[in-house]
């Protein structure tokens, strides 16, 4: 087996089955922050004990393993087709070890592939880096967080919203309201504004690779993510939809140039079980955090 | 104070699941059948014979399993609950038809579902979800899957053996219903918030 494809396994099986430290301390200061004995505390209890789990047994913490989504960046140079070969045979690999459910089905008949590869999956982003070395992020995404995603055309006279910040806000505070009984909360915004309609929600998904506690270098945009948590909070839909004060663990938005007469807000949502794992290889040697 | 959660055997009789109510801890013990989008799909459109006997008087739980097959048999990996709001036009019909007592999942169902419960004596038990890898330590055998081949694995029907198989029981036979009541509290929110 390539070492790149044995990397690649253990990449995917960190992503499934260990919750980075960041969202985990994040869901522990919503399990604090609910009233003693509620449901929602209660919940969130039985989400704490589930990652420790699952990350002592190293089985995947939830079934729904996702889709599986890598970002590359690595330097001009590097034989991209052969490293998409060697992360291929790793989700096929990771897929019979159990680390994955097998997920990707043929669109019209339904026909499982029994090995989480099919037309444009895995997904791959390539992007050239200026680095010496090779860095893949790994994500598993969520049907159930997949399904309420969303894009909204601004203006928006349903959801009272306007070409500004603030639009963008009651455009979110909409999105989390649907999202109620089907994404798993409290869950993680990633947000972009603007951009054409498919840059946009690319855009929103790669926000979902920063760290909870990364602060947006934009005091502008740093502010807003702040205030976002606290409106969505609001809704009081709580920890699975139980009520309570966390609906939402954090957001994280973005924004790309747009066409003037185009103002996209898009939203990927990611269910509590955040799962991404990075793999960073220079000088031939890997390291997975 | 919380109360002790309330244990029942699966299969269980018609009374035993009208004697919940919204916001009662459970336990659950014995065989269930899961199921999700394909198979609600099959019961409803084809009402297949073969399920009636495993159905009958026990649950349906929401759920597309990671499962390995070992020298002994099948070993269920994770196994939590999915979205049940997908089942929403099927729920109804499966719920009359084939005499099931409840079903578990996440994030509660509809009115048309809770009509079917309430008419027919059926109950949702609502599971953590993402909690696959504690939910799994729950089920303790597999008993038996059909349409394996034809579903794939998360969408076949696993015959599964489960003990102390924690829940919420969120929508009752009486028409209660806590999601209805979040639903609602939100809403409110949402208008003031939206400046509607």
């Amino acid at each position: 087996m390539s070492q790149f494809r044995e990397w690649g396994v253990e990449l995917i099986k960190k992503a499934a089955t260990d919750l980075p430290a960041d969202v985990e301390s994040a869901l522990k200061r919503s399990r604090d922050s609910e009233v003693p004995g509620s449901t929602a505390q209660n919940v969130l209890d039985n989400i704490l004990t589930n990652i420790a789990l699952a990350r002592a047994e190293s089985t995947p913490l939830c079934q729904d393993t996702g889709l599986v989504n890598f970002f590359v960046t690595a330097p001009s140079g590097t034989d991209f087709e052969a490293l998409k070969g060697d992360l291929i045979a790793a989700t096929r690999e990771a897929t019979k070890r159990g680390y994955l459910r097998p997920n990707v089905v043929q669109a019209l008949t339904g026909k499982n592939t029994g090995d989480n590869v099919g037309e444009n999956l895995p997904y791959f982003l390539f992007e050239v880096g200026q680095g010496p070395e090779i860095i893949v992020n790994v994500m598993l995404k969520g049907g159930g967080s997949e399904n309420v995603g969303a894009q909204y055309r601004l203006p928006d006279a349903r959801i009272n919203a306007g070409r500004d910040l603030q639009g963008v806000e009651r455009a979110m505070i909409d999105a989390v309201f649907n999202a109620q009984g089907f994404g798993c909360a409290p869950g993680v915004l990633g947000v972009c504004i603007g951009g054409d309609r498919a840059g946009s929600f690319m855009g929103a998904k790669k926000q979902l690779l920063r760290p909870i506690d990364d602060v947006n270098p934009d005091p502008e945009l740093a502010a807003f993510e702040a205030r976002l948590v606290e409106q969505c909070n609001k809704l009081g839909i709580g920890p699975m939809g139980f009520g309570g004060k966390n609906s939402v663990l954090a957001a994280k938005v973005g924004w790309l140039h747009r066409h003037t007469a185009c103002f996209y807000v898009s939203l990927t949502y990611m269910c509590w079980a955040n799962r991404r794992a990075k793999l960073i290889v220079a000088d031939g040697k890997a390291t997975i955090v | 104070m919380r109360k002790e959660p309330i244990r029942i055997q699966l299969p269980a009789s018609k009374e035993q699941f009208r004697s919940l109510r919204a916001g009662d801890e459970v336990l659950l013990t014995g065989t269930l059948v899961t199921s999700r989008d394909m198979g609600h799909k099959l019961m409803v459109e084809r009402h297949p014979e073969f399920l009636k006997p495993l159905l009958k008087g026990t649950v349906i739980y929401h759920c597309g399993p990671i499962v390995m097959e070992k020298e002994d048999g099948w070993k269920i990996i994770s196994a939590g609950p999915t979205t049940s709001s997908r089942e929403e036009p099927f729920q109804a019909d499966v719920i009359a038809h084939y005499g099931i007592g409840g079903v578990i999942g996440k994030g509660g169902m509809g009115e048309k579902t809770s009509k079917a419960m309430v008419e027919h004596g059926a109950v949702y038990f609502h599971a953590t979800g993402g909690a696959g890898a504690l939910l799994a330590k729950r089920i303790i055998k597999v008993k038996d899957v059909h349409m394996l081949e034809e579903f794939g694995v998360p969408e076949a029907f696993w015959v599964l053996e489960v003990e102390d198989f924690p829940a919420v029981v969120t929508m009752d036979s009486i028409g209660g219903s806590l999601h209805r009541q979040i639903l609602a509290d939100s809403a409110a929110r949402r208008q003031e918030l939206l400046d509607l």
